[in-house]
């Protein structure tokens, strides 16, 4: 069984127009491949529809994790399954604690009838705060409410912390970010990287690539990838420019 | 905590059975007076309680149904075809052990006798009409507590209770106090002597098992002066094909500087008409409280309002109500001032679940020559998909110059970008919403007793999982 997420021949439409177009990508457990590209070019729908969104529609091809399709699954099922998306918009949910939202998530992966050890996982929770520098006041408030852009986007990476996905895809999660924000929410993935993990991580720059150094780097235009290489293509990417891509595409075709 | 939550189980699933009947009394179908006289000769009730029925008939019978202001449902209750008394045996039992085999079974599928043993001070649980099982602590006799169903009440206390018997809500309040007044039985009657504070709340457990059968208890509760009690009722009925109807009527008195607390969380079957009402008076420094949770139902119809009637009372509704497909929760609060620097707070929030129907009724009178009273009324609606309904009918009535109102109404929809992130995170549809709900009522429920927030919160769960197709 390969250890890998792939994504085979993708075709994803919203409403009547094409949006990913035989989209190709494995990556292998263990290690974290970045997506480049500008905007409007399809990079937060792979995202959604990979987590299986109801407005995107899979027109074809193929998503398996470890070797199983997961296009099948229902939303939470994916999820249960191992694959988390941080949000590049995180939700509010009014009246739901923090605390009380992740230990909902963690007892939906426990069988029937088993619950949280609740002093375990506080203990797991305070920890992961405290490495994400999250006030621990946090835990009583409610989700995403109120939050400013950076505490959104810590929030999205605590839940992953806490929720230890086989894959994950974080969309964005440097949008709207300061530098020290920014270089907390990189620390909290790279405390995360290691041999069970395999992660797609969405930019439009390369800073974030700076602190999360990637093991390869994709540019995506137009629905699809038109590059690849190591980190050093985002840097090429980055004095160039979008203009670049959209000239070898051009050309190419 | 954990061990709390398995005790007060009480589900639809569980409450989704039934019995097969062995009725000792059956008053047979329809209304008449010789209903109502085979339902004195069988409890063995005074004169003045049988006079006081049959007056209450002729109100019943001359009064329409209110369906000029609420819902033409009403209509479709044929009173013709209602059981309106059955009693296996007539007489409370006090001991677990005197309970027939098959009334146990089902209180102990509801979870009744842990209560009891775990934090209850005495459980008045009703099996139809009568109480089957009727018990309060030795502590709480000691202080000279009063607890015992209608028919007792009446009959071993009448000094007591016939003083206030029917006078917060009179016989001709509405149709449904008139119809409860000729054929009521069951329901407590609770009296607490004057500086007694009932240390744990007294509870009662409704039940309807006969089919077309309508349940008429009748609730007094009188706290005298600056006693305090805490009272509370679950309700849960189990399905049937036909409509059954259930009519209360829950009376409070207040004595000065009396607190009570009455908590209801219900939990009827969809086909149940609940119309009740409820009322308190609350004299000077008197504090009443309503606490009141309806799930369910085919169409619940309830009001609870207080009447300040001394200086410096408060009067608070706290209540939520969850319409899901095919119900209509009409419920809200009245607050009637009647002195000085009297207070009262109005706090509800209804959930609408797909063709569910959520609406507000709410009355506040300040008459002119009263100052210094507040009133301060909230009311938060939550949708839950596009078909939902709710409505909000506010009626404050408020004049002079020294009085203050305030009025908050937000109608809000758990969206389904919520329901999608939710889900990301490996909730299942119906988990998420009732963890939508569940916030959404959160700043009301954590201020009830625990182990009601938690029934609540189960009780959310389970109607949740039962809309999601």
């Amino acid at each position: 069984m390969s250890q890998s997420l792939e994504i085979k021949n993708l075709n994803v439409n919203i409403g009547d127009k094409r949006i990913i177009k035989d989209f190709n990508l494995t990556i292998p457990k263990g290690e974290i491949h970045a997506i480049m590209g500008p905007n409007g070019t399809g990079k937060s729908t792979l995202a959604k529809a990979l987590a299986g969104h109801p407005d995107y529609e899979i027109a074809s091809g193929e998503v398996l994790m470890d070797g199983e399709s997961i296009l099948d699954l229902e939303v939470d099922e994916r999820s249960r399954a191992g694959l988390f998306l941080a949000f590049q918009y995180p939700v509010e949910i009014p009246g739901v604690t923090i605390a009380n939202f992740i230990r909902a998530a963690k007892n939906a992966r426990l069988p029937e009838g088993e619950e949280l050890n609740a002093p375990a996982y506080y203990k797991e929770l305070y920890e992961k705060m405290d490495a994400l520098k999250i006030d621990r006041k946090f835990t009583s408030r409610s989700v995403n409410e109120g939050f400013s852009g950076g505490e959104k986007k810590r929030c999205e990476i605590l839940q992953m912390a806490m929720l230890k996905p086989k894959y994950a895809v974080l969309d964005e999660t440097d949008s709207g970010l300061d530098i020290d924000a920014l270089k907390i929410v990189a620390e909290g993935v790279n405390t995360l990287r290691g041999g069970n993990l395999g992660a797609l991580v969405i930019t439009h720059y390369q800073r974030l690539l700076n602190y999360i150094i990637p093991d390869r780097v994709h540019v995506m235009y137009d629905g699809r990838i038109v590059k690849s290489g190591d980190k050093t293509l985002a840097e090429e990417l980055e004095s160039k420019g979008y203009d670049w891509i959209k000239e070898i595409t051009e050309a190419a075709a | 905590m954990g061990a709390t939550a398995t005790q007060l189980d009480i589900d639809r699933d569980k409450g989704d059975f039934k019995y097969a009947e062995s009725h000792k009394y059956d008053a047979g179908v329809g209304l008449n007076e010789g209903t109502i006289d085979y339902i004195c000769d069988v409890k063995g009730e005074a004169d003045w309680i049988r006079d006081f029925r049959k007056r209450a008939l002729k109100v019943f019978e001359g009064k329409p149904m209110p369906t000029h202001w609420a819902t033409k449902d009403l209509d479709n209750i044929d009173f013709s075809k209602i059981r309106y008394y059955l009693s296996g045996d007539n007489r409370s039992k006090k001991s677990w052990d005197e309970v027939p085999e098959e009334v146990k079974e089902t209180f102990e599928r509801l979870g009744i006798p842990e209560n009891e043993r775990k934090f209850l001070a005495g459980v008045e649980a009703q099996f139809d009409s009568e109480a089957a099982y009727s018990n309060i602590k030795e502590a709480v006799a000691k202080d000279g507590v009063i607890f015992l169903g209608s028919t007792e009440g009446l009959m071993e206390h009448p000094e007591i209770f016939r003083k206030w018997f029917g006078k917060v809500i009179p016989t001709g309040d509405n149709k449904f106090s008139a119809l409860n007044s000729a054929v009521f039985s069951g329901g407590s009657f609770i009296y607490v002597p004057p500086g007694v504070k009932v240390s744990h709340p007294l509870q009662a457990y409704f039940r309807i098992n006969a089919e077309n059968f309508g349940q008429f208890e009748r609730t007094l509760i009188i706290a005298d002066e600056g006693a305090e009690v805490t009272y509370m009722e679950g309700c849960t009925a189990p399905k049937f094909d036909t409509a059954t109807l259930h009519s209360a009527v829950v009376e409070l008195v207040a004595m000065p500087g009396a607190k009570i607390e009455y908590i209801t969380v219900q939990n009827w079957s969809s086909n149940v008409f609940n119309l009740v009402t409820k009322r308190a008076v609350a004299h000077e420094d008197a504090v009443v409280k309503w606490i009141d949770c309806n799930i369910g139902s085919r169409l619940t119809m309830k009001y609870p309002g207080v009447i300040l009637k001394g200086r410096r009372a408060r009067g608070e509704v706290m209540s939520i109500a969850l319409a899901n497909d095919g119900q209509h929760q009409d419920t809200g609060a009245k607050m009637i001032h009647a002195a000085d620097e009297t207070t009262s707070n109005v706090i509800s929030k209804s959930i609408s679940v797909g063709k569910g129907r959520s609406t507000y009724r709410g009355q506040v009178h300040m008459p002119k020559h009263l100052k210094g009273c507040k009133n301060n009324t909230e009311c938060d609606a939550l949708l839950i998909n596009s078909e939902s309904r709710t409505d909000t009918y506010p009626a404050i009535t408020v004049r002079g110059e020294e009085n203050y109102v305030q009025h908050e109404a937000s109608v809000s929809k758990v969206s389904a970008e919520q329901i999608f992130y939710m889900q990301q995170r490996g909730l299942s549809e119906a988990e998420a919403m009732s963890l939508s709900v569940n916030g959404f009522v959160n700043d009301l429920t954590r201020q009830f007793p625990m182990e009601y927030s938690v029934e609540l919160k189960r009780l959310i769960e389970l109607e949740m999982e039962g809309s999601v197709g």
